[in-house]
Order: C-alpha cells, then structure tokens, then sequence
C-alpha cells in the first residue's frame, strides 16, 4: 500500500482583505497563485502564470464576465481566461491550472497537492 | 531595367510616380523624375491653406522613398530628342528615356493688359508666389499713403476667390474683378453666382463683374487699375488668377502636334503620335480636351502606370463636379451644371433670405437628373452627385427644397458614382459589403473609395445602413452604448460606480473592455461629479488596467517602469541626481523617453511605494505615463537661449502640462510646443501642437506618430496665449466627452463628421453652445487636480496592494530575473519555464 497523500492547505489572506473582482498573489508551496473574489462573493484560484507572456501577472487581470461565466483577462496581451476551469477562451487549447480554494475561519486557504 | 522619365513633379507627375512603384513589383521600370520647383510635390490644391501657417511643409505630399526612382529638384527638361530618345535638362543634365511622360501641367494665364508687367503684379501658382505676395502686402503696409491698403484680383473664379481670401489673411482689402457676369462662371450659373456675391460682399470683399482690366498703371507708389466701365481702383497689389494655359512647349519644339486650344495631344491612352512619348495632366489634352482639375490628371496618371506595365487602360472620361468651401461658403457643382443638354430643364430653388441656392438640370422629361448647382448649403451633394444620369426618385423640386428631406441611399442606381475620386460606383460597394467589408474603414481599405476628397463618407455610411449593415457602437458584449452615450449617461445621471451603471444600463459584470473605459470616463468626469476622489478608490480600483492599479507601466516580464512628470522636459540638476541616485538604489535600467523624460525600469510591485517616496520627497509627482491621459507637453529651448526662438515655448509647455496633468481621456494625449517654425518640438506630430509665430501662436490639432503617423491641422492662427489656452481646453474637453474608447484624437478627428471646419465651429464659434460646459469642465479639472501617487503614499489601505504576494509581503517574485547589458539590468528572456539568455550585442561598443 501507499502512502496515503495528504491535502496541503496554505493561508493565503483573510477573506475579508480581497477586493472584489481584483485578484490577488500568493506563495502555494514555492508556486505563485493567483487568487480572485467575484462580485457574488465566490473564489477562484489559478497559476498566476500567464501562458502567453510568461509573466506571473494573472492576478492583476480585470475581472469580469464573458458571456455570463466569470473571467480574468491577462493585463499583458489581454487573452481572457475562465476563472472557474482555467481554459483560455480566446484559444481553448491552452489553459492555466486551477487550485481548490476553501475559507476557514474568515482565511482564504489554497491546496497545492 | 527600362528608363521612363517623367517631366514634371506636380501632383499628377507625383502620382504617376506613386501607382508605376506600386504596381510595378518585377522592377521593370527606372523612374527619373525632372521638377522645375525646388521642392518636391506638394498639394497644390490646398495652396491657399499656406496663407494660414506659411509652412510649406504642410502642403507636402507623402515622399516617394524608393530606389527605383531619382528625383532631379529644380532642374527641368528644356529639350526633347526624339531621334536619340534623350531629354536635356536645364543644368545641361542627359538622360535617354524608353518613355518620356510630359507632366508640365499649366502657366497661369496673364492677360496682356498694358501693365501686367509692373512690380506689384503677381501670379497666384506656387508657395514662392504668396511668399512674393505677403512681401508686397507687408512693404504696402509700412507706407503713410492715405487710405486703405488693398489688393485686386483679376478672375473670379475658384483660384481667384482664394487669391481674395488670401489677400484678406495679409491685411488688404481684397476687390475682384470678373469679366464675366457673374463669380465662378465654370462651375456655378447666374442664380447661385448672385448669391455667392452676397456672401463674398458680406465678408468685405468688393466684386465687379461683367468688368475687364484695360490698363494698370503705377501711381505715386501705389497702383491704378482700370476697368471697362471706367471705374478706376487704387491698389497695392494686383493678382492674376484668370485661368490656366497647358505648358506644352516642350511637345511643340519637339514637333508633336498639340490641341486646338493648346495641349499635347493624345489618345485616349494619354499617348502621343509618338508611341514612346506620353502626357497626363493640364498639359495633356486626350483627343483634344484640356483638364483644369486633378482628379482628371490622376485618373491619366492611372491609366499611363497600367499602360507602361503592358496593360490597356483607357481614359474613363472626367467628372467635373467639384464642392468646395469659399470663404466658408459650400459651393458644388456637378453634371450638366449649366443645362446645355438639349432640351434640358432647370429646377430651381433660391431663397436669398436663407443663403441657399439650388438648382437641378433634369431631362426634357423631368425623369433623369443631369446636373446642377448648390449654394450655401451642399449637403445634397453626394446624393444628387451619385444620381447623375438616373432616374429620379423623387419630384426634382422635393429634393432641393429644404422641407424635402434626405434622399434614401437605396434609391441609387447600380451605376452611380459614389466616389468620383476614385471611380468607385454604388455596385462595388455593394459587392465589397457582400464580401465582408461591414464598417467605413474597411471599405475603403478595399474599394478606396471615401480616400481622395472624401466628401462620399456619409454615403458610404447611409449605403452601408441601405444594405442593413448595422454600425454597432457597442462598446462590448455589456453595453450596447458608445464610450460617447455612456459618457453622456454618467455626466446626466451623476452615476459614480460601475456596479450602478452596469445594473442600470448594461448586462453582466463587465470586462477587460468596458470597465477601463467606465474609469476613464468616471475619472474625467470626477472632478464635477466626485471631488477629491482618487482613482483607486473603493470599487473603482476593480475596474483599472493593471497600470493605472499600480500608477506604472506594467513590461514584458511582469515589472513596471516609473516615470515621474518634467513638465516640458525642464528639469534641475539635483532633480537629475535624485533620479540617478532611485535608479541605481533600486537597480532600475534607466532610458530618456521621446516625451522629454526619463523612464526608470525594472521595479517590482513592492519596490513602487518606496520608489515613489524618495520620488515624491524630492518634488516629483506622477507622470501619468500609465494613464490613458496627458501625457507630455514636449518644447523646444525657446526665446530663453535659443537664437532664433519668438516664443518662450518652455514657458507655455510647462504652463500647459501643469494645466492638463491628470486630465484622463479615451486615449493618451501628447502635445508639445515650438519657439518658431522650425518646430524643433515636433509639434505636428502631436494631438495638439502649438508653433510660435511672431505675433502669438498658431494652434495644430490631431497630429499622430505611432501606427498612422497623420500630421496635426492648423486649427486657428495667431492667437494670444489665453485665447490659444481656452481653445485647447475646449478642444481637450470635447474629445474627452465624444471619442470612442481608445481613439486618439487623429483618427476622432477624420471621423468627425464636419472634419476640422466641424470643430471649429463647436469650439471657437460655439455653435452647439457648448462652449460654457467644456470650460467649466475644465476648470474643475484643473482646480481638482492632486497627485496621485501622493494619494497612495499617504492611505495605508492602497499601500497595502503594492506586494508581490500578500501572503509573503516582503519576498520578490523569484520569476523575475535580470541580467546585465550595456552596464545595465534587462529582463532575463524565459522560454518554458528558464531563463534564457538572449545573446547581447556582439559589437564592440567602444571600436565605433
């Protein structure tokens, strides 16, 4: 048998410190995440890489929506990705990873496993 | 390669020049132009506009740079050989030719009165004519005779009304004198040349006509003109503007044979009987018919690079109609303007009261419109042009009467000329449409048509509108309103927050698009509706390009750069230091920016509030560099040290940009200001360009580097410093309030439906009586004005932001990585996941 693998939760801000529709950047374990609150209030975490420039920027994308689903849009050559599945809207071949996001006791926490 | 000599480099000889290098891609021909004047072609229609700036530059047409072609200034052929197929130039210069093209164009006509030749007496072609001509004006100004200065012009036609108005411009009172009975016998009729009159008298120019000029005679300094009826005019200055004859000298002494009213003869093909030797333009007359006017001289220009590349173009015949705008008075004509058809009738419409002529030619029958004449008000006239030679849609006397409303673009027959510049006809419109050209530009990227005088615009739009093109404003998939309506929704309905303007007047929660542009406006329009707010303030800080979040400018590898505002590019030497001293503490590569600044590179997110304390602690404030706003008010040195400065040009440029910093707009703004005319700032390349002149300061506006480099148009000249700085706040403010998101004011200005004539009208005469508005908008502006990277320094909440990651604020992001180059950090290039090394410069720096 192995060993069982244990979720790794990492404290990222408190919940109440994010503005709405403007992520923010965090340090998961060595990796940077990009961490965003939506106007009804939901969270969404991705690589803040973004695929195009090869910056880590996606947290300083506006936040809005592309046909009703919530979407961050690279502040670096504009390309719009989906929040909730990373897939880039503008060309579905590529997409950026997506972290599960959980609030505990008022602190916005992300898993890296 | 073959040799094809063009003889003359006017507008038509520069055309040829420009259609043979464009078409001619297998490089058969070598092209050498031979121009008379010492500069290059320049828009020779647009002479009079010279009067205004006396900036010849102005008039340039696009330079011709391309190997293939050699340009001989000042240096005409005199000598045709067509044995040896060689011309000779004035300079004694020789070159054999495989096609010779005769562009000479046309002399100004000089009609042999006794004294036509005095000093005093001018010709009205060539920027070294109206040089000629202010001398004059200006030494009759500094004489003691009594009574007014003044200036006769001798034909009133088009070029002679021009001459009045320039002769105006330099401070005399103008007279014309026409032989026939009435002003501009070619192109208007009796009607519309009496109500012209009106117009012409109304702004203090005296007309004569039915008069010949029998005599002039000098006078104790001064001059006398005589005219037929005996009426005896004192002047000092007297210009011939009583048409045009062909050059076609050359052709004549080489023994080619020429029209019945002069000429160089040729076929429809613009060839002479000497199957080498061609001639387009107003020396040419194809089968025997002279053209005065420059759409014809293209179209021969066309019809000779198709025809040197092995093609069988042929002359298409020449549209005469013409609109233009005399002393501000709309003046076309087109088709059969005079009803010399047989049979024709005329339908006219004259109310003198209103200022408004207009007359139809129709057919015997009343069914087909053949032409017609329009005074005072031509906006019929893309229509009425198009529907020469069809059959007419309405009653003629419904479509020129005032309560006859617009005519329907789909009433437009197939063949219809829509732009007559370029022979585009409403069928390829059409069939372009189809294709899947669905907006303005498009279409004449791809049928050209709306690309010469541009005239056929709003009939390009209203036959998009025919073909059910839906022109969509929506500024995106949330708004169905322009950047302008949401601007006007704001300002009306004092809304502060995008939340409540998406609710009320949009769908969804905004994007990448609407939300910048929703900031924008609500960052303009703060100072009326929310004063002293910041622009990161509350929700808005959601809605900013990460530029305007972090007050920087966002580069390729996730850094910012700063740039603290030198407004006019004056800075102090301790100020320099201090600059030195941020960039090498933070590690920034540093670089002069073409605004008159430096740019300071490399900083991470959290290195900002720290730059910009040390900036701000030594008197620095945000430049704006990250902001769709003012950016710089570039100068030169000025009267202060530079000899030949009339201006402190310094002075006003750090005046204007203390004025405007901050101002947020669709687009960025850049201005700047020269001394003199040798415009050392560049100001024509800027969204408003001020040049000094000696008496106070012309004022340029729409210019453009970047993408479509435009040159700015002279919107208003000799003003004195409050009057220029009330204009240009106005022009600021009405940009702001009614361009598209992301236009800058160059192409906000071409689209400007009335063009510059429009803006003019809006913000110097106020004829939207709106001026009151947009100074008032302004003043808040500049009343309101604070820094805005002060305004972070001093809130903690904003501070906060400023971090890599907010849950290890004092680590770097270890994506960025630098390496040095040219004694400088430069990002480190990345490709999957690595840092690569791009390989520097192998020069050696110091060997050159």
């Amino acid at each position: 048998m192995t060993a069982p693998v244990r979720a790794h939760w990492t404290a990222v801000c408190r919940y109440d410190d994010l503005i709405p529709e403007r992520g923010v950047a965090a340090l998961v374990d060595g990796r940077a995440v990009a961490v965003f609150r939506t106007h009804e209030g939901a969270l969404h975490a991705l690589s803040n890489l973004d695929p195009f420039s090869r910056a880590s920027v996606l947290s300083r994308g506006i936040v809005g929506d592309r046909g009703g689903r919530a979407t961050v849009a690279s502040p670096v050559y504009k390309q719009v990705f989906e929040l909730a599945t990373g897939v880039c809207l503008d060309d579905p071949s590529v997409s950026v990873s997506t972290y599960p996001v959980r609030v505990v006791n008022g602190v916005v926490e992300v898993c890296s496993s | 390669m073959r040799t094809v000599v063009v003889a003359g480099h006017g507008m038509v000889g520069h055309r040829l020049v420009e259609a043979l290098t464009g078409r001619d891609v297998q490089r058969h021909w070598r092209i050498v132009v031979l121009a008379e004047e010492i500069r290059p072609a320049y828009d020779r229609v647009a002479l009079s506009s010279y009067v205004d700036s006396w900036d010849a530059e102005a008039l340039a047409l696009p330079a011709i740079q391309d190997d293939r072609v050699e340009l001989r200034l000042g240096d005409p052929c005199v000598r045709i050989d067509r044995r040896k197929r060689t011309v000779h130039t004035v300079s004694g210069y020789r070159v054999a030719y495989d096609a010779l093209v005769l562009a000479t164009g046309s002399a100004p006509f000089v009609p042999p009165v006794p004294g036509h030749d005095l000093p005093g007496c001018y010709v009205y072609r060539t920027p070294e004519d109206l040089d000629a001509i202010r001398a004059a004006a200006q030494r009759a100004m500094r004489t003691t005779a009594l009574g007014r200065r003044s200036g006769v012009v001798v034909g009133g036609g088009l070029l002679g009304l021009e001459a009045a108005y320039a002769l105006r411009q330099l401070g005399l009172s103008p007279h014309v004198v026409e032989i026939a009975p009435h002003l501009m016998p070619m192109q208007v009729d009796e009607g519309g040349g009496a109500l012209l009159r009106r117009f012409i008298e109304g702004l203090g120019v005296r007309v004569y006509c039915g008069q010949a000029t029998t005599a002039i005679e000098p006078d104790r300094g001064r001059m006398l003109v005589r005219l037929s009826d005996g009426t005896e005019l004192d002047t000092d200055v007297v210009v011939f503007s009583a048409g045009v004859r062909p050059r076609d000298t050359l052709a004549r002494d080489a023994g080619l044979p020429l029209g019945e009213r002069g000429g160089v003869l040729v076929d429809v093909c613009c060839r002479t009987c000497d199957g080498d030797i061609w001639a387009i333009g107003e020396c040419a007359a194809i089968e025997g018919r002279c053209y005065g006017l420059v759409a014809p001289g293209y179209a021969m220009a066309e019809v000779v690079a198709d025809r040197l590349l092995g093609g069988n173009a042929t002359f298409p015949g020449a549209d005469t109609s013409t609109k233009l705008k005399l002393l501000g008075v709309d003046v076309a004509s087109f088709g059969d303007a005079h009803g010399r058809a047989q049979g024709a009738l005329e339908v006219v419409h004259n109310d003198p009261v209103a200022g408004r002529y207009a007359k139809l030619v129709v057919s015997d029958d009343a069914r087909t419109l053949l032409g017609g004449v329009l005074v005072g008000d031509a906006t019929a006239y893309g229509t009425l042009r198009a529907l020469v030679g069809a059959e007419l849609p309405a009653d003629p006397g419904a479509l020129i009467s005032p309560s006859g409303g617009e005519l329907d673009a789909s009433a437009l027959p197939a063949g219809a000329q829509v732009c007559t510049c370029h022979a585009v006809t409403v069928e390829t419109i059409g069939a372009a449409v189809q294709e899947g050209a669905r907006t303005v530009p498009a279409l004449k990227e791809c049928t050209k048509a709306g690309t010469g005088c541009g005239s056929c615009v709003p009939m390009l739009k209203k036959l998009l509108a025919a073909q059910g093109v839906e022109q969509s404003k929506a500024l995106c998939e949330h708004f169905s309103h322009s950047r302008a309506e949401l601007f006007e929704i704001v300002a009306a309905t004092r809304i502060t927050t995008f939340s409540e303007l998406v609710a009320k007047h949009g769908t969804g929660r905004g994007c990448d698009i609407c939300k910048p542009a929703v900031a924008s406006i609500l960052a303009s329009l703060s100072a009326l509706l929310s004063p002293g707010s910041h622009i990161l303030d509350g929700e808005q800080a959601a809605l900013q390009d990460t530029n305007d979040h972090f007050l920087a400018n966002l580069q390729r590898n996730g850094t910012y750069s700063v740039i603290p505002r030198i407004p006019g590019g004056e800075i102090t030497p301790e100020k320099l230091i201090v600059l030195g001293e941020v960039a090498r503490d933070f590690g920034l590569y540093t670089k002069i920016t073409g605004g008159q600044r430096i740019d300071l590179f490399g900083a991470r997110v959290e290195q900002l509030p720290a730059i910009w304390r040390r900036l701000v602690d030594a008197g620095f404030e945000s430049g704006h560099a990250y902001g769709k706003a003012l950016r710089t008010v570039k100068s030169c040195v000025g009267t202060d040290w530079c000899r030949y400065g009339v201006q402190d040009s310094v002075g006003l440029a750090i005046s204007l940009e203390l004025r405007y910093r901050g101002l947020r707009a669709p687009h960025k703004v850049k201005a700047a200001v020269s001394g003199c005319a040798r415009e050392c700032a560049e100001a024509r390349g800027k969204d408003f360009g001020v040049i000094a002149t000696e008496t106070g300061w012309n004022l340029y506006v729409g210019g453009n580097g970047g993408f479509r480099p435009r040159h700015a148009e002279l919107l208003i000249s000799d003003l004195d410093t409050e009057t220029l700085v009330r204009t240009i706040d106005r022009f600021l403010m009405f940009y702001v309030r009614t361009a598209d998101r992301l236009q800058r004011t160059a192409s906000w200005l071409e689209e400007l439906e009335g063009g510059l004539d429009h803006l003019r009208d809006v913000i110097v005469h106020d004829s939207l009586g709106i001026c009151a508005e947009l100074d008032a908008a302004m003043e808040a502006h500049v009343a309101g004005y604070s820094d805005e990277w002060r305004g972070v320094l001093e809130d903690p909440d904003k501070l906060a932001r400023f971090t890599s990651f907010v849950n290890a604020p004092g680590v770097p992001d270890p994506s960025i990585e630098f390496v040095q180059e040219r004694g400088q950090p430069t990002p480190a290039h990345r490709r999957d996941g690595q840092p690569v090394l791009i390989a520097g410069s192998k020069l050696a720096v110091g060997a050159r």
